[in-house]
């Protein structure tokens, strides 16, 4: 065991682990963040992604000792109260069922996006292919990518339905 | 008393503050430990979704809450906002927001003052959890039925305090839990005044809970207003701030983290452990073990799953392999002894029929093994404080998980209690919710909290699974290409079906020894269309692999069991019988619906004919002959229709394929679905599981097989065993609520259930979409690039 710090969310943490742990369960067990979540603990499937220097990265395959730069997690995308763009997105697209995989998807798109403002529907494809989810909400996530983006939502067109009230 | 380490301090005060002063509060203070969800007007807007909060902990013990008491299903508040408690979970397809709809309506209380607790066994009555989609169509009526109630017995009190006999009551209006004199509007009286921090005191009727009922009549479905609307999902925002609290996030002082060994050959038996190849490891607690279970317990999460990686253990291999290979499988099926099987439903005389056909159609169909697949792994924290046990937990059928933990573990009912957080949803997979009972075995053995959660390898191999299938089918159409016999066989392996929770069917109780003898009888389901045939026989065999207990390949209830292996066969035999009689596929099953037959099915009939329309409508579907002819281009394009009919809901589905002839892939580019599951809740919510529903399937269709060798399952993750993703994602997808959006032409029609029935017709609309493109019968799933690109090749496409 000995003393890692590292920087979340714009705080800066020391916490006493084994370096080599990945960074996922520091996030989650010390930490206390419930955004990045076990799914695979091989770096297939996304849960547990959060994004470190701008990079979309999956922590349950990253070492805490490598760790060098600023990590941003779901919890810290939205700014002074207000929710990141993506965020909105996925609330005005009414993405997620389960949710579980959510994180994945949002911190993949929030880096997406950051890389590459208005992606192409083959970009945003390829962009978001390796972030899986099992209730397959992948349909809405490429409309609420598009919205964050700018761009018209495919469920407007679709859906002609009103969506009022909270 | 224990604390959560992971909730704000500030948040418990927010609920102690919230629960202080209303008619719940002493029930609330006694209940321990709850999951609350708030409305966006209710209390404090501040307040974050979903968290774990805890009245006064109390030692137990915890019974269950009684149906026939109006105050279990309704707390109204000081601030006039109300609490509705039921025994359901939501599965991510926002049922919780449907059940706040129809209460709100009934209750005629605003939408916003309300909100939902769901699915925890000490604060909630047992309505079953979630399962077979009948959220809604059952379980929805004895929540209209006691909110309508609660109504009437304000509505009675504010007749009391106006000085006006009860029969006066029309003489009141009522509207956002405010009552008003018609003959003077000054005259007010709010629901919280009527209350007035007191409970309703009101017994209900009802021989179950299904039946929980008033005297209060519900309202015509003209006078709902919030069912029918688009309301957005009150559980989207925790989910994407990161606020929500999940099962996998709580957090209990002095928890410790367990992980299994499971053993590495399937029926393998445990000859020795050599703890000392662990016990020096940093975090080390023990090594717990019982019969063939095997699980390593430490301190922190990533010590444990390290320990449980190198445990040395002894086990000896068994004497015959357990199952055939997954290539072997189909052949050794149809070549096995059944070991269950039902009288054939038989209509006319097929034989005969047969006999006479001018042209007779024969086809088999096989269907693998397909996991639940899980995208987070099982998972549970037990507490075992005060001698009672509180599993933590995402089981949708919490009630049975309390029952069966119980049994299993030899306690009392009432001194388990389970409580339902949000998870990751495996539609089926957390109904015999094996890391529940793991964790709170192992939690009895340690005396302190135990968080279980599987591995990766151990959730793809060891989960439960749908059942693989064999079909046999033969039709016979006479000279006008009319169907005049159908002729339907289906083999399963079910025998080893996991139930509900069952203390003696949990793979901890078959790795244990205390599971039950003798192996469920299984099933082999058949087809549910109402096609009017005139000659018609259809039976189900179950078969046998070797192994029945301590084998992953054990069958549980996976999203319509059952529902998408038989459709794929019917559906796709139907096109092949439409192909034979130089039919158009939706002209085809119109004439087969329309048939003139003397049976009692006219009604559901004349709906199935509307969905389809719908579809073909929607669609643009242009009438002619599959397959269509083809071009010289690398890219084929076709689309194929399947209809099916569940539990009173129809759907028929068309997608349009586009199949690379040079590598076999297949993309569905467009999906259109029609649906008609009667009166609509939430069109919005309707139309995101319709999608999710029919992608699924999509991905069982195009990627899922279980695959093993003779010792083991060989899909141990993402890429042994491939999911859909984005890169697969149809670039449209319509939906037609057949029955209204938003509101019900249908008033007749009460609501049905929704979700699984978009599961059934799927597989086969793709297959028959690649028949259209390519002239080719696809009749194993899945259509994988490899194994759709040699029968390209072998057909010479």
């Amino acid at each position: 065991m000995s003393n890692v710090t590292l920087n979340v969310n714009g705080t800066t943490h020391t916490v006493d682990i084994d370096p080599s742990t990945r960074l996922l369960y520091v996030l989650r067990n010390d930490l206390g963040l419930r955004g990045p979540r076990f799914g695979c603990g091989l770096g297939q499937c996304g849960a547990c992604t959060v994004i470190i220097d701008g990079v979309a990265t999956r922590s349950c395959v990253t070492p805490t000792s490598r760790v060098k730069g600023e990590i941003t997690t779901l919890e810290g995308l939205a700014k002074d109260g207000t929710l990141h763009p993506v965020q909105q997105a996925w609330i005005d697209e009414q993405v997620p069922q389960c949710g579980f995989c959510q994180n994945g998807q949002i911190m993949t798109a929030k880096a997406l996006l950051d890389r590459n403002p208005n992606p192409t529907d083959a970009e945003i494809r390829e962009g978001m292919a390796r972030a899986l989810c099992r209730c397959m909400t992948y349909y809405r996530i490429q409309a609420a990518v598009k919205r964050a983006a700018g761009g018209s939502s495919a469920a407007d067109a679709k859906s002609g339905g009103k969506v009022v009230g909270s | 008393m224990t604390t959560f380490t992971n909730i704000p301090k500030r948040i418990e005060d927010a609920l102690e503050q919230r629960s202080a002063g209303t008619s719940r509060r002493d029930f609330l203070k006694t209940s321990g430990v709850f999951v609350v969800s708030f409305g966006a007007a209710a209390v404090s807007p501040a307040l974050p979704f979903g968290v774990v909060a805890q009245g006064e902990a109390t030692a137990g013990p915890y019974p269950e809450p009684d149906f026939r008491e109006l105050d279990t299903w309704i707390a109204i508040h000081e601030n006039n906002t109300a609490t509705f408690f039921v025994g359901k979970t939501d599965c991510g397809q926002g049922t919780g927001t449907a059940f706040r709809q129809m209460m709100s309506d009934e209750l005629d209380i605003a939408y916003d003052d309300t909100s939902v607790i769901m699915g925890s066994t000490d604060v909630t009555p047992d309505q079953g959890g979630s399962g077979g989609s009948d959220a809604i169509q059952r379980d929805g009526w004895p929540m209209r039925r006691v909110a309508a109630e609660a109504r009437r017995v304000l509505l009675e009190l504010a007749c009391k305090r106006f000085g006006l006999p009860v029969e006066d009551v029309e003489q009141l209006n009522v509207s956002d839990a405010v009552i008003t004199l018609k003959s003077d509007p000054s005259k007010k009286l709010t629901y919280a005044e009527l209350i007035d921090g007191k409970q309703f005191h009101v017994t209900l009727t009802g021989d179950n809970v299904n039946e929980t009922t008033g005297t209060a009549a519900v309202k015509p479905v003209q006078e709902l207003r919030n069912v029918g609307q688009s309301l957005e999902r009150y559980d989207i925002p925790p989910k994407v701030d990161g606020s929500l609290t999940w099962a996998v996030d709580v957090k209990l002082p002095g928890m410790v983290h367990a992980r299994n060994v499971r053993p590495p050959v399937v029926g393998a038996k445990l000859i020795g452990i050599d703890e000392s190849s662990v016990k020096d490891l940093p975090g080390f607690i023990r090594v717990v073990s019982k019969g063939n279970y095997v699980a390593v317990v430490c301190e922190r999460e990533e010590q444990a799953i390290d320990a449980s990686r190198k445990l040395k253990v002894d086990w000896q291999k068994p004497a015959a392999a357990p199952f055939p290979t997954s290539d072997e499988l189909y052949a050794y099926m149809r070549s096995a002894t059944p070991m269950s099987s039902w009288d054939p439903d038989v209509v006319g005389d097929p034989e005969a029929a047969l006999e006479s056909a001018a042209t007779v159609v024969e086809a088999e169909y096989d269907f693998p093994f397909q996991g639940h697949t899980a995208f987070g792994p099982a998972h549970a924290l037990a507490d075992p404080s005060d001698g009672q046990m509180t599993i933590y937990s995402n089981d949708m059928k919490s009630y049975g998980m309390r029952r069966g933990v119980a049994e299993f573990l030899g306690m009392p009912n009432d001194q388990v209690r389970v409580v339902w957080m949000e998870g990751p949803q495996a539609y089926g997979r957390s109904a015999a919710d094996d890391a529940g009972f793991e964790a709170a075995f192992l939690a009895k053995e340690i005396g302190r909290p135990v968080r279980v959660q599987w591995m990766r390898d151990e959730e793809t191999a060891w989960d439960t699974k749908g059942p693989p299938y064999t079909f046999t089918l033969r039709g016979g159409l006479d000279g006008e290409g009319n169907v005049v016999a159908f002729d339907y066989k289906a083999q399963s392996v079910d025998y080893n079906h996991v139930g509900y929770n069952e203390a003696e069917t949990v793979l901890i109780a078959q790795l244990i020894g205390t599971r039950k003898e003798t192996p469920s009888a299984g099933r082999a389901t058949t087809p549910t269309d109402l096609y009017a045939i005139p000659n018609r026989r259809v039976t189900g065999k179950v078969v046998r692999l070797p192994a029945i207990w301590e084998t992953p390949l054990r069958t549980g209830n996976l999203r319509d069991p059952n529902g998408p292996q038989v459709t794929f066969a019917s559906e796709s035999f139907i096109d092949e019988l439409a192909a034979a009689a130089h039919a158009d596929p939706i002209a085809f099953r119109l004439k087969l619906l329309t048939a003139s037959t003397d049976d009692d099915s006219g009604f559901k009939r004349a709906r199935s004919i509307a969905v389809i329309r719908a579809a073909a409508d929607a669609y643009g579907w242009d009438t002619r002959v599959s397959p269509k002819p083809r071009d010289a281009e690398t890219i084929l394009t076709g689309r194929g229709m399947a209809y099916a009919y569940r539990s009173q809901t129809v759907v028929a589905e068309i997608a349009e394929v586009e199949v690379n002839r040079e590598t076999g892939h297949v993309w569905v580019k467009r999906l259109v679905c029609a649906h008609d599951c009667g009166l609509v809740i939430n069109p919005e919510a309707l139309r995101g599981t319709i999608e999710g529903g029919m992608l699924h399937s999509l991905s069982r269709a195009l990627h899922e097989e279980v695959r093993f060798d003779t010792e083991r399952v060989t899909s141990v993750d993402w890429r042994s065993h491939p999911s859909l993703t984005h890169a697969d994602t149809p670039a449209a997808i319509d939906v037609v609520l057949v029955n209204g959006d938003p509101n019900p032409d249908r008033p007749d029609l009460p609501p049905y259930g929704a979700g699984e029935a978009v599961c059934k017709p799927l597989i086969a609309a793709v297959a028959n979409a690649i028949y259209d493109a390519t002239g080719v019968r696809l009749r194993r799933v899945p259509f994988r690039d490899e194994r759709v690109l040699a029968q390209l090749k072998a057909a010479g496409v």
